[in-house]
């Protein structure tokens, strides 16, 4: 009969009506400043730069190589290699980033800068609220707002950040391990030629000139 | 001390009016004003109330929260999201009035408050309770109608002098619209006025004023009032372009009907005239068919009549509220069908049938009788606007 369907509507919105005051689970609205959900760990939103240890200039990962920011699709990283090098975390002198800017406004998200990276220095966040009031300079995030360290790396992502911990800790290793042989290979070369001591040292091979 | 709480507006009414340096001349505008202003601010305080109420209630219905932020202004408090209309009425203020270049900028600027003063004017004639009709017109309800019709100008001013394609759709729909359900609107109220045998909305009240035993002698409780109050809802909701009649303003198709157009204080005034609208043909329906200002049990009648009133109203807007909240937007030629082919015979034969219920002897037998002529035109009625379809479920095939 004609306006049967209309009761029957009117009985269900009835019931949720009052169900949403009753039940709690029918409200799946998250109430966002006050309650949040926990992040996902595969979010993403904004790439910051790890560093090892507690000094975030000695333990800077990035060697300004500039690859980041000539892959950045938008360009929106801006680096200035420095002119001098600080040691690297197996020891090695290398070049560190005397500026490293990031527009938000222009960062897409993409993580391409993250993938091309070959030193592991830049990750992706899952910080979101980067709202400002100065539209200009307050979203042009330098290298000290962009410096993590490798802890929160750890807590935002853990499993991404283990696998990453575990390839440097190999790749120290192995260069531990070579500088090691090297060390043993001059002892041994040292020790062998204070047998002999006869014969002068060998010539150093020609230098060449490619 | 009971009927100077139930006549406390009109005791102070009186009482500002009897002040001694107002000028005597001055006297009938004063008069005037001191019924107007109140009746302005309490029913645009109420809309205020309403649109928050509304947004919460839908809200709640969809298994939402709904406004719960805005509280006070420079306060810490949030009243639950009852600050919200206020929050609304400051961001309308501010905002820029756009006219568009092609606009007739007179009929542009007229057609907000064409529509606005004919709604205030209807409630000019509304009995709010005892002693409380603004005007105790002899042609009330007929005055009703006459300023309620006036509405559908300014609604085509608004549409035709946008110059824009929706807004003129919007407002052809919106006149046809109008001009299909006031014919029901008005013939079920036809019955009322037959029964009660006066045009004045305070005559009708006072005719549903006394009790069997406890119980009301509301014209809602016959069977021709019955179906007339229900007729004149759906009428009425149809009129006040709400859910599920809100066609002229079609947001999915027609973006804004016919105040598309229209920013700023200039569509805060149409939303505004809308909500009043609705509040005065409630007021109506509540005088018609559910006893105005009385109350509804013999023993509670030591309550002020103003507020049985408004608790009827709220009732009643929350009725509105609740439809919206459930019946999805017909389609144009639904609703022509619905008006012209089920709601005019309806409203037709409830006509017949008040008659009979008046010349027939109170009884069971006239209840069987009035209430037979109006159930099976409404089955019969109601299966020839359905067209003979079965409603199923419905089926879906999928692509592979």
């Amino acid at each position: 009969m004609l306006g049967e369907g209309i009761i029957k509507g009117l009985a269900e919105t009835a019931r949720n009506f009052v169900g949403s005051y009753v039940e709690a689970d029918r409200l799946t609205t998250v109430q966002y400043p006050e309650e949040r959900l926990p992040t996902k760990e595969a979010a993403r939103n904004f790439p910051f730069l790890v560093f090892d240890g507690n000094d975030a200039h000695a333990g800077m990962r990035c060697v300004a190589c500039q690859i980041c920011e000539k892959e950045c699709p938008p360009q929106c990283i801006y680096i200035e290699k420095s002119k001098d090098k600080k040691p690297d975390y197996v020891g090695k002198p290398q070049f560190y980033p005397k500026i490293f800017d990031i527009d938000v406004s222009v960062c897409m998200s993409c993580q391409i800068c993250v993938e091309v990276c070959p030193f592991e220095a830049i990750k992706m966040d899952t910080e979101f609220e980067l709202s400002n009031t100065d539209r200009f300079a307050g979203l042009l995030f330098d290298k000290h707002q962009l410096a993590k360290s490798n802890e929160y790396y750890r807590k935002i992502h853990p499993a991404e950040a283990a696998a990453v911990d575990g390839r440097l800790a190999a790749e120290k290793a192995k260069a531990e391990a070579k500088t090691k042989a090297d060390v043993e290979a001059k002892a041994k070369a040292a020790a062998a030629a204070a047998k002999t001591a006869a014969p002068p040292p060998p010539k150093p091979a020609p230098i060449p000139t490619t | 001390m009971i009927d100077a709480f139930d006549q406390i507006f009109v005791l102070l009414k009186h009482w500002a009016l009897d002040w001694p340096f107002w000028p005597e001349s001055l006297k009938p505008m004063l008069s005037v004003l001191f019924s107007i202003v109140p009746l302005m601010l309490v029913f645009a305080l109420l809309f205020g109330i309403t649109t928050v109420v509304e947004r919460k209630a839908i809200g709640r219905i969809q298994n939402r929260y709904g406004p719960n932020r805005v509280g006070l202004p420079f306060t810490d408090l949030r009243m639950f999201g009852f600050g919200q209309f206020i929050a609304d009425g400051i961001k309308a203020l501010t905002k820029e009035d756009v006219v568009p270049r092609a606009a007739d900028k007179v009929v542009h600027f007229l057609a907000p408050i064409a529509l606005i003063v004919p709604v205030f004017l209807a409630y000019s004639v509304l009995p709010y309770g005892l002693n409380m009709a603004p005007i105790d017109m002899d042609t009330g309800v007929l005055f009703f109608f006459a300023v309620g019709a006036a509405t559908e100008l300014s609604v085509f001013m608004a549409g035709w002098s946008s110059r824009n394609k929706y807004s003129l759709l919007g407002a052809m729909r919106a006149i046809a619209q109008m001009i299909s359900y006031e014919v029901p609107l008005i013939i079920s109220t036809i019955t009322v006025v037959m029964m009660v045998g006066s045009l004045s909305t305070v005559k009708i009240v006072e005719a549903q004023a006394d009790y069997f035993g406890q119980l009301p002698h509301w014209h809602v409780f016959t069977p021709w009032g019955f179906a007339g109050f229900i007729l004149f809802l759906i009428a009425a909701m149809a009129e006040s372009n709400r859910s599920p009649f809100d066609l002229p303003e079609g947001e999915s198709e027609i973006v804004a009907g016919y105040f598309i157009e229209y920013s700023g204080f200039k569509f805060a005034l149409f939303f505004l005239a809308e909500y009043l609208g609705m509040f005065a043909v409630s007021g109506l329906a509540i005088t018609l068919f559910l006893g105005g200002w009385t109350a509804p049990l013999a023993f509670l009648s030591w309550l002020p009549s103003w507020l049985w009133f408004f608790a009827k109203l709220l009732a009643l807007i929350a009725l509105f509220i609740w439809v919206r909240g459930t019946v999805p937007r017909l389609r144009m030629d639904q609703l022509m069908n619905f008006g012209w082919k089920f709601m005019l015979p309806m409203a037709l034969i409830n006509i017949a049938a008040a008659g009979l219920w008046r010349f027939l002897p109170a009884g069971f037998d006239r209840w069987a009788v009035c209430s037979a002529m109006l159930i099976v035109p409404y089955v019969l009625l109601g299966r020839g606007l359905m067209g003979g379809k079965l409603f199923t479920k419905r089926t879906y095939r999928y692509a592979e």
